[in-house]
């Protein structure tokens, strides 16, 4: 029976590893293209490797004892039923976690701080800034220094950072490309911002990664990497959009659709984000009357007005102002 | 009148639904028609319905739970196959607006309609007879918790044929959960079922720490507490502190759908991340009041079954102790992503890993218990080695979740899931089942039949494993949760595996019910007439079994830790000398249905906006309690003869055959 045991192991682990490897292949978080997602994989294997140093030998332990200590008429074990405490052992049981806990603690401090997804990418490049709205359900890029707009299609030149600035115009969504690495929660009258770069040429699946309601699982978008010519190649292909994002453009994402095809729009509004975000910020909901605002801002509304608040690095200031809360 | 209820509200054109509810309403009405013939309604309504003895409230917590299992795994079974069958072009057979309904509701029910109920349920039965008192400190709240908790259940189904249930998710996140995004009545019922049961909750916290500090039995001092019920203190501590906040926040949830007020929406002022802050202030302290008294339940079984002292009884306690305190301080883990700082996330992280410090001592007080002890594999040890291996792997994920670097990549993926379920199958569905196997005897009189309970055992620790691991596999392969279809070829050969695992597991809750059976049917067989069917270690054994209303003639007196283990070394003859006296006890109370019942009507109310009703519901709540609190008469004495018969016939008892004895090693059944 023991010896069956053993060898139902052991003919076990090979399976399970191949288990494992044959997901590797397909794993997209163990394929990563791109420096964050690259420390995030060695990070995840780390943090395993030191785990399974006390997960194995507990695992272990559990069947062994269980067999070894297991009440038959002839058990030859040792039978000790007053013995209840041992200081040695309670210092190892209580030592050994805390050794790794400490190990794991320093390292989840230094990446922390590593993979804080608002940092810059030392090395990255100068950043292209992208502006993401989640939107029923749909993501919305605008590129703001491009001029240009897109809807559930990204594309980024290789090895170069991007920032993106991240709110939702709806409910909350999570921007998320599992190659390339960190997601983040998109949040209406939000923003955050994710620094990302793609270091390799290809195409990758982009999804919300929080539940949104009913369109949600189409809620996705491809996120492609290319070189600096075809990246500007791209964007002209966008600018020769005749579509443009303006005001009725706006309007006519706001209504909720599903499994949306790429669309790109040639010309944006200025400040169409800021715009995006304004009602939410101030109480300014455009169809709201002077009277209603001022009401509002006698309420003890702590943002600045709306007027201020328009350039891009306002915005983003109310956005981290909402942040702070949360720090 | 009827506020927004209609006709329209029942959902004739989801056959599904409808076949289900035609289904119920003909089981149902075979059940009431059944108890009629049999004329059992006035034996329900004395001898249970208005019961305030905590061992039948225990029983009929852990009887709802096991019902409301099966409705919560109907859900799992209908997830599996719908991204089974929905992958790769395919539509599947549910909806996005049913799909979304399920998810939501197979998350509510499984937490507070069945985890929740099975760890009360079994602090109920075990912990007035393991401190040596003979019911607990509020009799009547006890009664009404469980009412409040079943009309929370009711509240539940009757959203499934009269309206819909929420489709935001089980912690109805806002803006989605608010009026704007969610106008049906789905988050409503998700409030009314979640506040009254939550009620319930809170009055048991508060009973049941009353009951273990002020009833234990003289000379049990706190550290001569039985582990279970020290986790059950924990635990309860945990829900006294924690049920309040998820009250206030469902409050300011009902006054934005309801009021129209801005507490959480995106315009006016309104924030939702303070709804995620507060609810995971609940939330994460609910993960700690459902898995710290099935850490008892596996340390009372692993010391049972091995015959031999708990290792480490004073180095558990303080674990136990130090898990209550950190569960307060780890709730942003559920939410790195949502971009909190550097600082914050790291101390965040760091502080749920210390958690797996006393988690993990835990583990090993367990392994040194059955070192050169005598462990014998009955169906609640399997269950208990099942948990330590199973946990530990969940531990493993779930630590690597609190990495926030590891997070920003496996939030809300299927390794998340995975890893939930893991901890929960893992550790609190094992635990529940260990102990319902552990302590059927002493609530009932016969034990459980041991084969069924092996082979249930067995189905659902495969069935969890083929379930949930290519669940993992899918997160790293980057599936995301709450998926209504999916259309990435390289998943559907793991989403098949894992429908697989849950049909195994079907069949392991199949076995449960078929145990059960078997076990009734073969009651005689099976019975207990020791009392002390396990050899077990702690006071609850030293009564018959079933044990009397009254739990214990004589009030215990305790003088070391594992008392009843002491006793029977010392030899217990002389206690049945001492003359008996009368005995204090509580009379049955309607008063608890009978709120309950209007608050079901209130609740309902709300929920369809019939404010005329509402009205009546909480008059009607507040009424009963008026005139319950004017009743003077809700004790009486037990006669010393009522007491002499009772313990007559329990030692009379002990002379029939038993289907097991302290000292046997082969289990019968």
């Amino acid at each position: 029976m023991r010896k069956s045991l053993m060898r139902g192991a052991l003919r076990g682990l090979p399976i399970l590893a191949g288990l494992l490897m044959l997901s590797g292949c397909d794993a997209v978080l163990f394929d990563p293209k791109g420096p964050i997602g690259e420390s995030e994989k060695s990070l995840i294997l780390t943090a395993t490797y030191l785990m399974l140093v006390v997960v194995i030998p507990v695992i272990f332990m559990t069947l062994w004892f269980a067999w070894r200590y297991r009440d038959t008429k002839q058990s030859k074990a040792t039978y000790t039923p007053n013995w209840a405490h041992s200081t040695k052992i309670e210092i190892v049981v209580w030592g050994i976690p805390c050794l790794i806990i400490l190990a794991l603690g320093i390292l989840t401090w230094k990446s922390t701080h590593e993979l804080d997804p608002r940092a810059e990418i030392v090395d990255g490049g100068e950043p292209i800034e992208v502006q993401v709205v989640s939107m029923d359900w749909k993501w919305l890029f605008i590129y703001p220094e491009q001029g240009i707009a897109t809807v559930n299609e990204l594309a980024m030149p290789v090895d170069r950072q991007v920032r993106f600035h991240i709110t939702s115009d709806t409910v909350m969504n999570s921007f998320f490309v599992p190659q390339l690495g960190s997601q983040i929660y998109a949040m209406a009258g939000m923003e955050n911002r994710l620094h990302l770069i793609g270091s390799e040429v290809g195409t990758y699946d982009g999804i919300s990664a929080s539940y949104s309601g009913a369109g949600f699982a189409d809620m996705h978008f491809k996120a492609h990497v290319m070189s600096e010519g075809d990246f500007d190649a791209w964007i002209e292909k966008a600018r020769g959009s005749s579509k443009v994002l303006d005001d009725a453009g706006l309007a006519a994402l706001k209504e909720p659709s599903e499994d949306v095809a790429p669309t790109f729009y040639g010309q944006v509004k200025p400040n169409l984000y800021e715009q995006i975000m304004a009602p939410y910020m101030d109480g300014m909901e455009l169809g709201m009357s002077d009277d209603q605002m001022r009401h509002m801002k006698k309420g003890g509304m702590h943002h600045d007005s709306a007027e201020d608040g328009m350039s891009d690095h306002d915005a983003s200031g109310h956005a981290e102002s909402a942040m702070a809360t949360e720090e | 009148m009827l506020g927004k209820l209609t006709l329209e509200a029942i959902p004739y054109h989801e056959p599904i639904i409808m076949i289900v509810l035609a289904a119920v309403i003909l089981g149902g009405a075979a059940l009431v028609g059944f108890i009629t013939v049999k004329k059992k309604w006035a034996y329900l309504w004395n001898e249970w319905f208005t019961s305030v003895d905590h061992k039948k409230i225990g029983m009929m917590y852990i009887i709802v739970a096991l019902v409301m299992l099966i409705r919560g795994f109907s859900d799992a079974i209908m997830m599996r196959s719908q991204q089974m069958l929905a992958s790769s072009g395919g539509q599947g057979y549910l909806p996005p607006d049913h799909y979304d309904q399920i998810f939501t509701a197979h998350g509510v029910i499984m937490i507070f309609f069945v985890a929740m109920p099975l760890v009360i349920g079994l602090i109920n039965v075990v912990v007035p007879l393991q401190i040596g008192a003979r019911d607990v400190a509020f009799p009547f709240l006890n009664s009404l918790s469980f009412w409040l908790f079943v009309v929370g259940a009711l509240l539940v189904n009757i959203s499934l044929g009269l309206g819909e249930f929420a489709k935001t998710g089980w912690l109805a996140y806002p803006p989605l959960s608010g009026a704007n995004y969610s106008p049906g009545v789905g988050v409503d019922y998700w409030i009314w079922s979640l506040q009254i049961s939550g009620v319930g909750t809170l009055l048991t916290g508060v009973n049941f720490i009353a009951t273990i500090l002020k009833m234990r039995a003289p000379g049990m001092s706190l550290m001569k507490m039985p582990v279970f019920t020290w986790t059950a203190l924990c635990a309860n501590v945990l829900i006294v502190a924690a049920f309040p906040i998820l009250t206030a926040t469902i409050a300011m949830l009902t006054l934005d759908r309801y009021l129209d007020f801005h507490f959480f929406t995106n315009d006016l002022g309104g924030n939702m991340m303070m709804y995620v802050n507060l609810i995971w202030a609940w939330g994460h302290p609910e993960v700690y009041i459902l898995v710290l008294p099935v850490f008892g339940v596996f340390s009372e079984v692993i010391a049972t079954f091995s015959k031999k002292k708990l290792f480490g009884y004073t180095s558990l306690v303080w674990a136990t102790l130090v898990i209550t305190v950190l569960s307060f301080i780890v709730w942003l883990h559920h939410y790195f992503t949502m971009g909190a700082g550097a600082d914050v996330n790291a101390f965040f992280g760091i502080a749920t890993m210390i958690i797996s410090i006393p988690t993990g001592v835990k583990i090993f007080n367990w392994l040194f218990t059955m070192y050169r002890g005598r462990v014998e594999m009955t169906s609640p040890v399997l269950w208990t080695l099942g948990f330590i291996v199973t946990f530990t792997i969940g531990g493993m994920t779930g630590v690597l979740l609190a990495v926030p670097g590891a997070n920003y990549v496996l939030h809300n993926s299927l390794f998340l899931i995975a890893h939930f379920h893991n901890v929960i199958i893992g550790g609190v569905v094992f635990g529940a089942m260990a102990g319902i196997t552990y302590w059927f005897p002493k609530a009932t009189g016969f034990m459980l039949c041991e084969k069924w309970g092996k082979r249930s055992f067995w189905f659902w620790i495969t069935g969890f494993y083929l379930a949930f691991m290519p669940l993992y596999i899918l997160g790293f392969m980057g599936m995301t949760r709450r998926l209504q279809h999916v259309d990435n070829p390289l998943w559907v050969p793991y989403l098949v595996v894992a429908f697989i695992g849950a049909v195994l597991i079907l069949i392991g809750i199949a076995c449960t019910v078929i145990q059960i059976a078997v076990s009734i049917k073969n009651r005689k067989q099976l019975q207990d007439t020791t009392g002390d069917i396990w050899g077990g270690r702690t006071l609850e054994w030293s009564t018959t079994s079933p044990a009397p209303f009254y739990n214990f003639a004589h009030e215990p007196q305790v003088s070391e830790l594992d008392e009843f283990w002491e006793m029977k070394e010392r030899g217990i003859e002389q206690e049945a000398k001492k003359p008996y006296a009368p005995i204090h006890m509580p009379r049955n109370a309607a008063a608890g249905v009978i709120i309950s019942a209007f608050s079901l009507v209130f609740g309902f109310a709300l929920i369809w906006h019939i404010w005329w009703m509402a009205v009546v519901g909480l008059v009607g709540m507040i009424a009963t309690f008026i005139v319950r609190s004017f009743n003077y008469d809700i004790d009486y004495y037990v006669s010393v003869e009522e007491v002499e018969r009772v313990e007559r016939e329990g030692r009379e008892r002990r002379a029939l055959p038993s289907a097991r004895t302290p000292n046997d090693t082969v289990v019968q059944g």
